[in-house]
This record gives C-alpha cells, structure tokens and sequence, in this order.
C-alpha cells in the first residue's frame, strides 16, 4: 500500500497556482530558516538523504496534509534528530540541558558553506552488479510498488506506474539504492535507468495518444518484458 | 530505525511554524550543534546568489554554441560544472531539448526534486500537491494554467525525477533571436521555460 506523498496521478488537487518569476525565493521567512537549520543538522552526518526523505513520508497522513511544505521539513528533522539520539525529547520540550553536545565539533560553519554545497553528495557508485538492460528493451515494474526490503519502508517506485510496460531510455550507470539505504542497510547501489512509458500505459484517459512519462528506475523495480 | 509512532517528537515544538523553526534553532545553536553564521551564508547562497540566472546561461549558450549544445545533450554534468555549476541536488544533470514534435516538462511526484546549481530552490507551485499529483496525468491541462497551448501534433514527455538525476529543459530558441549575444538570449529564458510550464519570452 502507499503513502500519501505518493500523490503522482491522484485526483481532486485542483488547479495550479503559479507564482511570478520575480516572486522572493522564500515566501516567509522562517522558510530560508527551516531550510538552512534542516540542511546544517544533515551536515552533522548522522543520516542520509534517503532517510530524511523517509522522515517526512512517514508523517501521519493527516500531518502530511495539514502541514505546507517546510513544515514538513521542520517535523522530519525534529523526528530524526530524537530518533538518531542527537537531541532528547526533554530537549524539545525545551527541558534540556545546554551542555556542549558529543557532536558540536562537526557543525557546519559560516567558512564550510560554500564547500559544502558546491561538493554535493553523489549517488553514483563503481560497484553493484552489471546491467541487465539496455536502451530500448522492454521492462515491466513490479507490483506491488512496495519496499521489497522493509514492511513500510521508503521506496522511489510510485504507486502510479506500478506493473506498467515501459521502454529504457538511457543507463545512469549504478546508484545508491533507496529502498536500502533509507534503512540502515547499506547503499547497496544498482544500475538505475531511466525508463519510458506512453501515457495510455498510465492511465484510462490519457490527454494525448503520444504523451509519454519518463521515470527514473533501479534495476530491482524492473523485470524483462 | 523504526517506522512509524504515533507520538510523534514534533509534536512537542510550538505549533506555529515560525515559532517551530525558531524553538529548534535555539536548542540546536545552545549545543553548538549548528552556527547561525551559518545559516546565514546558506540562506544568502540560494537567496542572492544560486537562481535560474545560471540554467539560463546555460541554454542561452547551448542555443549559441552548436559544440557546446551537442555536449550538453550528451552528459550534461561536466559541461555545466565547467561553468561552475555543480553541488547539491544537482550532481547528476540531465537536459532534454524541446522540439516541434516535442515538449519535455519536469515534474517530481515524491517530494521536490529539482535542479537547485541551475534553477535555485523550487517555486511553490513546483512543490504543490496539484502539480506533483497532475503533471504527469494531465500535463496539458497543467500547461494551459500556465498559459501554455502545444501544438495538436507536439507530443508531451513529463521526466518524474524519481532519483538524484536532475532535470533541465532545454526549450526552442525563439525565431528572430539568431545572432544575438549570449546575455541577450538568457534575458529571454525564465524559469519556467527550463522546467517545461513556460516558454522563453519573444523579443519585443
């Protein structure tokens, strides 16, 4: 079963707002500030991005609704930061102790940004099995669209194109692998494609006969065609 | 690591968002767990200096430079990390080019991947529900809500950015616009038009 940020194809959301071009990068701002506290915090290295990002998919479904965007972010960290034991629930209450923290000599500083962000984090790994695919070949996705690892667990195959023939549209070489690294299990990285479906693949009434969904697949999520 | 709990620690910060962010700085900064000096020079990064002003640089040479075009459809990584756009969310580029058959627009249905060295942090309708959830059903729909009509006969290619693979559209250069410097081209490209919603402007 899913989650609700697996939201690609649902219907009912209405219509899309677009903001100006010339609109401020943070409408708030407490935004620039629950972006720049999340992005410091992952800088003390006691997750990957993968685990955040299950940290915010594991919100309940009714705060995943409730909350905009970068509240999200800020209940994720607030949950990852006890999980990982960096801060204590007393510490959130605001009953913590103000002692120097066993982590303090891994903050980021002002001088570190820039490297910081400039260096990245690459999902591409020389190791991890061969491809067993090639551009062109015909593929199916697995369905159900679960975490074959973890009951529950963080998975990038949305439900939509769950079971769906698709074609592979180019090799990205091996990645870290979601489904397990979101979980303490390793990076465990395998070939990732990009792969390609017609829209009338997707969906009863697709809008165009030619329109096509492009989606980026590890080589588990796919069985030959 | 567990799954799900339903009391969740979040719940023991102040509700109001802005109050939220501000509980956690404090507990953060009193550990010496982060530095608001710090904070600081990552919001100034993607508030002043890392925007769509890079991705149309970019396009704008791809569409003055047929060598530099080529290689940018071919792996786009390097070549736009030679002109010193690389880092976080955008270590493995992509670009797909419009056409008049057609129109390629990027989407990602699981959360908010985009191209932050090209394009900065992602607009707030790139993050709503009703785009990540229509995008890739009804592209077209999408589209005109931007303002945005497709030839019958252009096709829709809708990139879902399930990965660390990064989008970047390459759109159609404006006719009328060949011979133009490369700053007069990127005055030309918006945002919009690198993520597939919009089209790049016609010169007046």
């Amino acid at each position: 079963m899913t989650r609700v940020h697996d939201m690609g194809g649902r219907f009912g959301d209405g219509p899309v707002v677009p903001e100006g071009e010339d609109a401020p990068v943070f409408a708030e701002d407490w935004h620039a500030r629950a972006l720049a506290v999340t992005l410091a915090a992952g800088a003390l290295g006691q997750w990957n991005i993968d685990v955040s990002r299950h940290a915010r998919e594991r919100l309940s479904p009714r705060d995943y609704t409730r909350f905009s965007y970068y509240e999200k972010w800020l209940s994720g960290l607030a949950d990852l930061l006890v999980e990982t034991g960096v801060l204590t629930e007393e510490d959130l209450r605001g009953a913590g102790n103000d002692e120097p923290h066993a982590l303090a000599q891994r903050a980021l500083k002002a001088d570190a940004v820039p490297g910081v962000l400039t260096k990245g984090g690459p999902a591409d790994r020389d190791e991890g099995p061969a491809p067993l695919f090639s551009a062109g070949q015909a593929v199916r996705t697995h369905i159900p669209s679960d975490n074959a690892l973890v009951t529950g667990g963080h998975t990038r195959l949305p439900h939509y194109a769950a079971g769906a023939l698709g074609y592979v549209e180019r090799l990205h070489g091996n990645h870290v692998f979601p489904d397990s690294n979101a979980h303490g299990l390793g990076e465990a990285p395998e070939p990732l494609y990009a792969v390609r479906f017609h829209a009338r693949e997707l969906w009863a009434h697709p809008e165009h006969p030619e329109d096509e969904v492009v989606l980026d697949l590890w080589q588990s999520y796919l069985a030959p065609a | 690591m567990p799954h799900d709990h339903h009391d969740h620690p979040h719940a023991l910060l102040p509700p109001d968002p802005a109050l939220r962010v501000k509980a956690l700085e404090t507990i953060l900064t009193r550990k010496g767990l982060i530095d608001p000096a710090a904070l600081d020079e990552i919001i100034d990064t993607y508030q002043n200096r890392i925007g769509p002003q890079n991705g149309a640089r970019v396009v704008a040479k791809a569409w003055s430079d047929p060598a530099f075009r080529a290689a940018l459809l071919e792996d786009a990584t390097p070549v736009v990390a030679d002109l010193g756009y690389y880092g976080r969310q955008g270590e493995h580029m992509v670009v797909v080019e419009n056409t008049p058959a057609r129109h390629n627009m990027v989407v990602c249905t699981l959360c908010s991947c985009y191209p932050w060295p090209l394009l900065g942090i992602p607009p707030g309708w790139y993050k709503s529900d009703a785009y990540r959830a229509r995008a890739v059903r009804e592209p077209r729909k999408v589209l005109a809500e931007f303002g945005v009509t497709l030839p019958e006969g252009t096709a829709v290619r809708v990139w879902d950015s399930t990965a660390e693979v990064r989008y970047l559209v390459l759109p159609m250069q404006p006719e009328g616009t060949e011979g133009m410097s490369e700053d007069e081209l990127a005055a030309l490209v918006t945002r919009d038009s690198m993520i597939g919603t919009g089209l790049p402007k016609v010169p007046a």
